[in-house]
């Protein structure tokens, strides 16, 4: 005999009672075969009751046996009444399920470590800086001067690691008609090394991969892409492909679990950084690159701080003797920049940057829906356990402990919680890629790992004890603080019982309203930015990105154009550098009168003859580009720069000077004003001052300059512009050799791509006020009709001797009135508190505005009238007759 | 005979040496077999000697097999465990060095 036989048997113990019966049994009858009398050897034998318990309990244990017992009691008591288990279940796996999911987001975005050695050694550098329009901003961009002069000053503690951003290029394996888009990065040759990872195939780089400016045409593949791509071709090292101007050889391929260090992008290409282009490596000018910092074991992060910080300090000192003409203003601003030291083991990422904050606020409401819908079933339980009272009070009188009660009530608990979990399980599963998909752009689809590991496992199963505990322990604790002799006689104060639901009901309010309120200040806040005035018209129009190789002189680009207008479906095509708020932008500074430049930069933007028209943008005063236009000549400007340089007055005819090559200045003259239409991509900034330029422009000496990259802008008259798509595709590689379409966009979703998460936040956020309200006018019809039917003798007795309705009603309702009052008072207060929380992801919507805090108030009013009138009736209709026969 | 249980603290040590001597006997025999070498001065409520069995088996000191009797019924025998001996001979000595200590107060008060 072990413990697994007596596991075994207090997992069967029917099976064992049989046994010990049996040998029991065969005792009496070898006593009578003895020839002894039946009774008297029953005699002899003694108590076969309390015989029967101590051999059980030698032969089992006896903890399990009773949780076993409690177990299947539990169930029992749950399958009872099958509607409201059922009700119960489905509310708590929703909110587990959405816990869960919460969870497995954040977890793959900013929580998991990178598969690397050591990766709690592995920090970042970033910059913080207030601008100018008061939002705060952060970035994480160096220029590789720098990353190089910080590298040598903490070389003796830490090693520097620069990694581009992932970027999506065009490359070819074959000919040019042969492009395709990857994701990728450049890297330093210390990178691999540093992560302590080993090759899937061939080689990774090191250090003398990184040394000379051009000289390491080299690339090694992600695994992803590796099978992907190449269906885990073994001959790939070897292989080479075209980037640019460069062609690249893949030398190895990086390890199955590392795909990057940039959060949420899986690169497909490593190459090294010294393939970057020579121009970009040597400027202080132009940030690029992340630098990562992994201490060297041992190494103090705050002494590699201060070193690196003192390196950034000087950087700056000489950037800034470099600035002419800089506001005093301007320059404090410049100084008032702060170097940041940050750890870095679960990568880094823009996504991690822009979603952390509004992750964490949605995993705050979904833990408010779960406190919601534990309380409901804290007070299910409690309701259920008092109308056991009695059976709990009997267990207590023949002798069970309180623990012993408890544990049963526990049970029941833990049968709601693991039948919950389970649904929970395949609903966070389900949900969890949704809401990637809600936030990724379409064409560029967010790659997050949403594995089933053992960390998201855990947090399934502490979740699953915790909710057991929240909602389990009060009820238990209740149930085994019976006292038999009240109980028994039917008298158990229910006023404290009735005391404790209405603190819980009181909570339940509380919590609800928080949700609705934020759910209304993001849904304010998506409202107004989605509906904020562009100035132009994206409907219908469709944006070919495309690429040349090599760059192809304006006239082709003009005869593609030309020819993009002769397809049937096709209105206007005009080309641009870039789609208009796809993020990009070009800046510089404006002088106006030969004074020198102010601090207010313009955006600019390269456009061609017939843009305004494409994007119906009315031009009110001058005219439109001309195809006979060239950069730099002429420029249209919109109501911000004329407000900006011109003091308001119309500006057409008069004349301007933006920086040139070798620090000359360029005169251009006005031709156009349009009014203010918004280029760049954040909704929340107001329009800058832009002035169009014409995209074709000639060099000092007159010769015209080709473009290797530029976008068609086409306005169709389709009804699904995108049906267009593969005919203007094969166009435009068809025209002209050597043109590339890389991406196919419309102008409405590259407008909708900069309200991704306002629009995530405002549509779980009202998806999780509906639940809450639902769950909260569950929670106060179940709890009222709960104390009706408790009083029902005393409200039978009122009514007998002569109660109106009115009071009746008053009577019930006076409490949980109160409680609900409480509640939304409490409510209100922590709305107000937690607003300041979520103010950076608001927009012109104001937590104080009483708008805001009318609407929930107002939800809530209508939810409670309709869980409370069902009780009420139920109440004024009492039959005091049957009332009082019933006990 | 006066009904109380004479085997107080001595019951695993009777059954131990008994199933030495005898091995594989069901409860009744081993009950029997005590109370006729003691002369019939030790007895005990005869179910108690089950859960003491049980807890015996669950020590790992006897194992147990349940068999088929000529007459057809079965029956739940019991045999000594390596453990078991060792059990017996430790519980012996305890036994010897108490009733020896007991008796030399005897002998000298």
């Amino acid at each position: 005999m072990s413990l697994w036989s007596r596991i075994a048997n207090a997992l069967r113990p029917d099976r064992l009672s049989r046994d010990i019966d049996e040998e029991f049994q065969s005792h009496i009858e070898e006593a009578m075969a003895q020839g002894r009398e039946a009774a008297e050897a029953r005699r002899a034998f003694g108590n076969t009751l309390r015989q029967r318990e101590e051999s059980r309990d030698a032969r089992l244990i006896r903890w399990l046996d009773s949780l076993r017992a409690d177990t299947v009691f539990g169930w029992r008591q749950l399958m009872k009444k099958k509607v409201s288990t059922t009700a119960a279940v489905l509310s708590l796996a929703l909110a587990m399920g959405a816990c869960a999911s919460a969870f497995r987001i954040i977890d793959a975005l900013l929580l998991r470590p990178l598969p690397i050695s050591d990766p709690d050694r592995l920090y970042a550098i970033s910059f913080e800086n207030t601008g100018m329009d008061g939002i705060n901003g952060e970035y994480d961009s160096c220029s590789y001067p720098m990353f190089l002069r910080s590298r040598e000053a903490v070389k003796q503690q830490a090693d520097l690691i620069a990694v581009s951003y992932a970027d999506r290029t065009d490359l070819t394996y074959g000919s040019d008609r042969d492009m395709e888009r990857a994701h990728t990065q450049y890297v330093s040759g210390t990178m691999f090394p540093l992560f302590g990872l080993s090759p899937a195939a061939g080689r990774l780089f090191t250090q003398s991969d990184d040394i000379t400016p051009g000289a390491h045409p080299y690339a090694v593949l992600s695994y992803d892409y590796w099978w992907h791509r190449f269906g885990r071709d073994a001959a790939i090292v070897g292989k080479s492909f075209r980037l640019g101007e460069n062609l690249f050889q893949i030398v190895g391929v990086a390890p199955a679990s590392f795909s990057g260090t940039e959060t949420g992008t899986v690169t497909d290409i490593f190459l090294p950084i010294a393939m970057k282009n020579p121009r970009t490596i040597a400027s202080p000018d132009n940030f690029w690159l992340r630098s990562f910092v992994k201490l060297r074991p041992g190494a103090l992060p705050e002494a590699v701080y201060d070193r690196l910080r003192v390196t950034w300090r000087a950087v700056q000192a000489e950037r800034a003797a470099g600035f002419v003409n800089m506001s005093k203003a301007n320059r404090e601003h410049f100084f008032a920049e702060k170097i940041l030291l940050q750890p870095a083991a679960g990568g880094r990422s823009n996504l991690q940057r822009d979603y952390k904050h509004a992750l964490g606020t949605l995993a705050i409401l979904v833990a408010l829906v779960l406190l919601i819908a534990c309380t409901n079933l804290a007070n299910l339980m409690t309701a259920r356990a008092a109308a056991r009272a009695r059976e709990m009070a009997l267990r207590v009188s023949i002798g069970a402990g309180r623990w012993r009660l408890m544990q049963l009530v526990l049970m029941e608990s833990a049968w709601l919680a693991a039948l919950s979990s389970a649904l929970g399980a395949v609903f966070a599963w389900r949900s969890a890629p949704v809401i990637v998909s809600m936030i990724s752009p379409a064409d560029d689809p967010i790659r997050l790992t949403l594995a089933a590991d053992w960390r998201t496992l855990a947090f399934g199963l502490a979740l699953a004890i915790a909710v057991t505990f929240l909602f389990g322990l009060i009820p238990a604790l209740r149930a085994s603080a019976v006292r038999p002799a009240s109980a028994l006689k039917g008298g158990e104060e229910p006023h404290s019982r009735g005391r404790l639901m209405h603190i819980l009901i009181g909570a339940q309010v509380a919590f609800c309203f928080l949700v609705l309120f934020v759910a209304g200040l993001f849904e304010g806040t998506f409202e107004r930015l989605s509906n904020q005035p562009t100035g132009f018209s994206a409907e219908g129009v469709l944006d070919l990105e495309t690429t040349t190789s090599p760059a192809q002189p304006a006239a082709y680009w003009n005869e593609v154009a030309e020819r993009l207008r002769s397809i049937p479906g096709v209105e206007k095509v005009a080309i641009a550098a870039w789609p208009l708020m796809s993020g990009e932008a070009s800046v510089d500074k404006i002088s106006v009168d030969g004074a020198p430049a102010g601090d207010i930069m313009s955006d600019f933007l390269y456009v061609s003859a017939g843009f305004a028209g494409a994007l119906k943008i009315p031009i009110l005063e001058g005219r439109e580009f001309l195809s006979s236009d060239f950069n730099p000549s002429v420029a249209i400007v919109n109501h911000a720069f004329a407000k900006q340089f011109f003091g308001g007055a119309n500006p057409t005819g008069k004349w301007f000077e933006r920086s040139g090559p070798a620090g000359k200045r360029i005169r251009i003259q006005v031709v156009g004003l349009i009014p203010d239409a918004r280029s760049r991509d954040n909704f929340r900034r107001a329009i800058r001052p832009t002035a169009w330029v014409p995209f074709q422009s000639v060099d000092a000496q007159n010769v015209s300059q080709p473009k290797a990259r530029g976008a068609f802008v086409v306005r169709t008259a389709v009804g699904d512009p995108l049906s267009l798509a593969r005919v203007l595709r094969e166009a435009v590689s068809r025209t002209r050799p050597g043109f590339h379409v890389a991406n196919i966009r419309t102008q409405a979703e590259i407008n909708r791509s900069n309200t991704l998460r306002e629009r995530l936040l405002a549509i779980l956020a009202l998806f999780f006020a509906g639940v809450a309200l639902l769950l909260a006018g569950v929670g106060l019809y179940g709890v009222l009709d709960y104390s009706v039917l408790q009083r029902r003798r005393e409200i039978g007795i009122r009514i007998a001797i002569g109660a109106k309705s009115g009071d009746i009603a008053r009577d019930v309702t006076t409490k949980i009135l109160l409680s609900l009052g409480l509640g939304a008072l409490a409510g209100i207060g922590l709305g107000l508190a937690g607003a300041r929380y979520v103010q950076s992801l608001l927009y012109e919507v104001k937590a104080s505005d009483p708008h805001m805090l009318a609407a929930p108030a107002l939800g809530i009013a209508a939810v409670a009238l309709l869980a409370l009138l069902r009780p009420v009736i139920r109440a004024v209709k009492t039959d005091p007759a049957s009332m009082l026969r019933f006990d | 005979m006066p009904k109380r249980d004479s085997l107080q603290g001595s019951l695993d040590l009777l059954v131990l040496k008994t199933l030495l001597r005898r091995p594989r006997l069901h409860g009744y025999a081993i009950m029997s077999a005590i109370s006729e070498h003691s002369g019939e001065v030790l007895r005990a409520e005869e179910g108690s000697l089950y859960p003491a069995l049980h807890r015996m088996e669950e020590a790992g000191w006897i194992r147990a097999e349940w068999i088929k009797k000529d007459t057809g019924r079965r029956a739940r025998v019991y045999e000594l465990t390596a453990a078991g001996r060792k059990q017996l001979l430790a519980e012996e000595s305890r036994w010897q060095a108490v009733t020896g200590a007991v008796n030399r107060v005897l002998r000298t008060v």
